[in-house]
């Protein structure tokens, strides 16, 4: 009898322990904040996990922030906390320069999410790689683009060089690139057409397709821009 | 009757013990105290001592694996793998933000200025010392965070619950490097000549003053190029217009020690490689080093020869040949003739080149070379190395085993032999040759040293004169006058046994950058000096390209590790058989590209730093 209750005693903490844990915890953060940082409309690509942004939430003891990667295609989704945040783009991150927001009236723009919420974020970019078609075999793939210098004025950046990426997987940038061609800024005569080959290397193993995209990159500026990723079957 | 008398005999054993004040004040037997201590000459020293202890290195003797970082070494320790399989550097890799070391250096400082007890000389020497060890630590964050708060004084807090009065911003960066350049200007005369290794001299401060000059300049000159790592407020970045001045400053502080002779080139052993291997190993009237952290068998002892020696000759069971010089370096080393060369493993018309001897195919090159790696064939401690990875046979089948030194039958043989070396390479093997080489630079020869009871004694060298010369050179060119700098790097390259002197007219940035590579490797410059000619990110630039074949530019990329496999020739009859022939290959480890981002020229300022002081501003690119 006297085990008994010492049992029951125990179980009965057990439980207490366990039921306890629903009341003692926070919930997981369930707001979802997504959208594409987009040049009129138009999604600005990216290499991974290169180019990202800043939330802060303000009042907290300490002063760190939440770091939310932009994606190889210009998307982004973070799951957040209900508050109020102060969004902000790093000066020297991503190939595009901010555009100061009306409300601010600088790079911090305000976000009060209570609410789930999609939201496209407007940047300045040097340069668009426009009209990009990319198609080729088993022996080689062939791209060609266009490039549209959207930054003319005193900010205006000359380009370093277009390159080519081929990549085994659908991470294609020069990290991870099997094979590239690359022709520099000085070398480019026509901006509005330009045409990039390169070889298709033997993959092991075996392989019936290449991913493969097109990136700029510009002077002075450590992100490189990039077109859409397109799979290439042979 | 007998109550009163027991209670007047309390009262005065009481009473008695109470007066005794001595009882309760006295002196501690186990711990000195500040007023002990600053009377006497001895214990300044050792609390010296440990300031002098403390000094921070990235990477030394006593941080291999920190080596294994770059593109100079490959880490044959399975649990240093990642440093190779990692593509991003950390943004606070090599951070440092050490303010209580810095105030117990000003703490010294203020009570030496008050021990009026002590010689006036070795007090004013003690104080000198302090000094250069603050412009140490301060040089030490500079060229890692940039601009970082200058404080000369210990902060005492008033407890009146507002600490913002103890927050002070970031200084410029050029201002750190103003202070450390002044600091030694003021202290070098209290120093003495020389006479010490390990304390500071006159020589320590001098070379100082020129590295921290050259820095500065070479930011200023070089950090034009990445606009981008650069702050507003000048605590990051320096203006272009100040190079020039540095660069004299440099020029000046290394003629000043060179012109003092009390240090030469280390000159002792015929043999050039010998004598190179042996500048860092000689602590008996070594000229050439200024400024060492030295150990001492049965006191202080490190253990980089237990990790670094060759695995055939280790003296403990569980450790040994963890570092593996990369293929990378190892072909930087220029051939006698000044020019540049890959390894020749085939000939131009691509046909492979058949060796009579594993050594030949590094015959002809600076002799650097052997005095810093152990190369295939060579000897270490009298014996000679093992490394071979198996047999090629006439089909170009190989035959060779997982285990070091393994035996396999050979075809029309009937019993098993030897078909690999004792120390490798074996892909994935550890604790051996895994790329084929292994370092000899520091590694100890005394029998012993590679023993866990007893450790190595070999000293870190900190500034050597050969740096000296190499920063004059540098500062020289940078000056325009080509000239004077081919005649102090001459000097280097001479002591190292290249026999022709180059011209005023060969001399460029690329040779600078290559001298200083092969003359200074695995000595803690790799980093800092590629940071400062903006080249990092160019040659770590994250893109996993083939080995280079012009090791002579200064911004060819080398972003992964190579290593080298000897094979021997097994095919009976024929005029190759047991010849030698090499290939180059990537460790099986190592399968990602190194990248240095632009947000690594400066260290990240963790975020706790920031909420504590909001005056401090973010480093760039974080």
């Amino acid at each position: 009898m006297k085990n008994n209750i010492k049992y029951l005693l125990g179980i009965s903490l057990l439980a207490i322990g366990i039921s306890s844990c629903a009341y003692d915890n926070y919930d997981e953060p369930k707001l979802l904040f997504e959208g594409n940082l987009v040049y009129n409309g138009y999604p600005i690509g990216v290499s991974y996990n290169d180019v990202y942004f800043q939330l802060y939430e303000e009042g907290w003891q300490t002063f760190g922030n939440i770091s939310v990667a932009i994606d190889q295609a210009g998307s982004f989704s973070s799951l957040l906390f209900s508050g109020d945040y102060k969004l902000i783009i790093p000066a020297d991150q991503g190939p595009f320069m901010n555009i100061p927001n009306p409300e601010t009236s600088s790079d911090t723009i305000p976000l009060n999410l209570r609410t789930g919420l999609t939201m496209d974020i407007e940047v300045l970019p040097y340069y668009m790689i426009r009209n990009v078609t990319i198609t080729g075999n088993s022996t080689s793939v062939l791209a060609s683009f266009g490039i549209e210098q959207v930054i003319t004025n005193s900010d205006a950046r000359p380009i370093n060089e277009a390159v080519l990426y081929l990549s085994k997987t659908a991470f294609v940038d020069g990290r991870t690139s099997i094979s590239a061609a690359r022709v520099s800024g000085s070398d480019i005569t026509d901006l509005s057409s330009i045409n990039l080959t390169t070889s298709v290397p033997t993959i092991s193993p075996t392989q019936g397709y290449v991913y493969a995209r097109v990136g700029l990159k510009i002077e002075g500026v450590e992100d490189m821009i990039f077109s859409a990723i397109e799979r290439v079957d042979f | 009757m007998k109550k009163i008398i027991l209670s007047i005999c309390t009262c005065l054993a009481l009473l008695t013990g109470c007066n005794d004040e001595e009882f309760l004040t006295r002196q501690p037997t186990d711990l000195l105290t500040e007023d002990q201590v600053w009377e006497n000459e001895d214990l300044v020293l050792s609390v010296l001592a440990d300031l002098y202890n403390r000094l921070p290195d990235y990477q030394s003797v006593e941080i291999w694996w920190e080596f294994a970082n770059f593109d100079e070494l490959f880490a044959s320790n399975a649990g240093d793998y990642y440093r190779h399989q990692n593509q991003d550097y950390d943004y606070d890799d090599w951070g440092i933000w050490d303010y209580s070391y810095i105030r117990d250096i000003n703490l010294f400082l203020v009570k030496a200025q008050e021990a009026g007890n002590l010689d006036a000389e070795s007090r004013s020497r003690f104080i000198a010392e302090a000094r250069f060890i603050r412009a140490m630590v301060y040089f030490e964050h500079v060229k890692r965070m940039g601009g970082v708060p200058l404080i000369l004084e210990p902060l005492e807090y008033d407890n009146s619950g507002d600490p913002t009065y103890l927050q002070h911003p970031r200084a410029k960066e050029y201002e750190i490097y103003d202070f450390v350049i002044s600091e030694m200007e003021s202290i070098k005369s209290e120093l003495p000549e020389g006479g010490t290794y390990s304390r500071a001299t006159k020589g320590a401060a001098l070379a100082l003053q020129s590295r921290a000059a050259l820095y500065a300049g070479s930011i200023a000159k070089y950090g034009q190029s990445t606009p981008n790592v650069s702050l507003p407020g000048d605590e990051v970045g320096i203006p272009l217009s100040m190079a020039s001045d540095y660069y004299t400053l440099a020029l000046a502080a290394a003629e000043e020690l060179i012109k003092s002779g009390t240090y030469q080139l280390y000159n002792n052993d015929a043999n050039r490689s010998e004598n190179f291997a042996n500048l860092f190993l000689t602590k008996n009237n070594n000229p050439e080093v200024i400024f060492a952290k030295d150990f001492l068998v049965q006191a202080t002892t490190h253990g980089f020869t237990i990790d670094a020696i060759p695995r055939s000759l280790r003296e403990e069971n569980t450790a040994g040949g963890k570092l593996n010089p990369s293929l990378n370096l190892v072909q930087s080393f220029e051939l006698m003739d000044n020019s540049f060369a890959p390894l020749p493993t085939t000939d131009p018309s691509g046909a492979v080149i058949y060796y009579e001897n594993p050594q030949d195919i590094f015959s002809g090159r600076d002799p650097r070379l052997a005095g810093t790696v152990i190369l295939p064939g060579s000897t270490f401690r009298g014996a000679e190395v093992d490394i071979w990875a198996g047999y090629k046979l006439q089909d170009g089948s190989i035959v060779t085993s997982d285990q070091l030194g393994g035996r396999a039958t050979l075809p029309g043989q009937t019993d098993p032999e030897q078909v690999v070396g004792y120390d490798g390479p074996i892909a994935n093997l550890e604790w051996s040759a895994q790329n084929g080489f292994y370092l000899r630079k520091y590694v100890d020869t005394q029998v012993g040293s590679g023993q866990r009871g007893t450790g190595s004694s070999v000293w870190w060298i900190r500034f050597r004169y050969a740096e000296v010369l190499l920063n004059a050179a540098e500062a020289a060119y940078e000056l325009g006058d080509p000239v004077k700098a081919v005649n102090y790097m001459n000097q280097v390259r001479r002591r190292a046994g290249m026999p022709i002197d180059l011209t005023p007219a060969e001399m460029d940035f690329d040779r600078i950058v290559h001298e200083r590579k092969v003359e200074l490797s695995f000595e803690n410059h790799i980093l800092w000096d590629l940071k400062r000619w903006r080249l990092a990110h160019q040659v770590w630039n994250g893109e996993a390209v083939p080995l280079t074949d012009t090791p002579g530019d200064a911004d060819a990329i080398s972003t992964r590790v190579f290593g080298l496999k000897p094979y021997k020739i097994y095919s009976p009859g024929s005029p190759n058989h047991l010849k030698y022939v090499f290939e180059e290959f990537i460790p099986t480890p190592v399968f990602n590209a190194h990248r240095f981002r632009l947000g690594n020229y400066y260290s990240k300022i963790s975020d706790n730093i920031l909420t504590d002081n909001p005056k401090i501003v973010r480093n760039p690119n974080h």
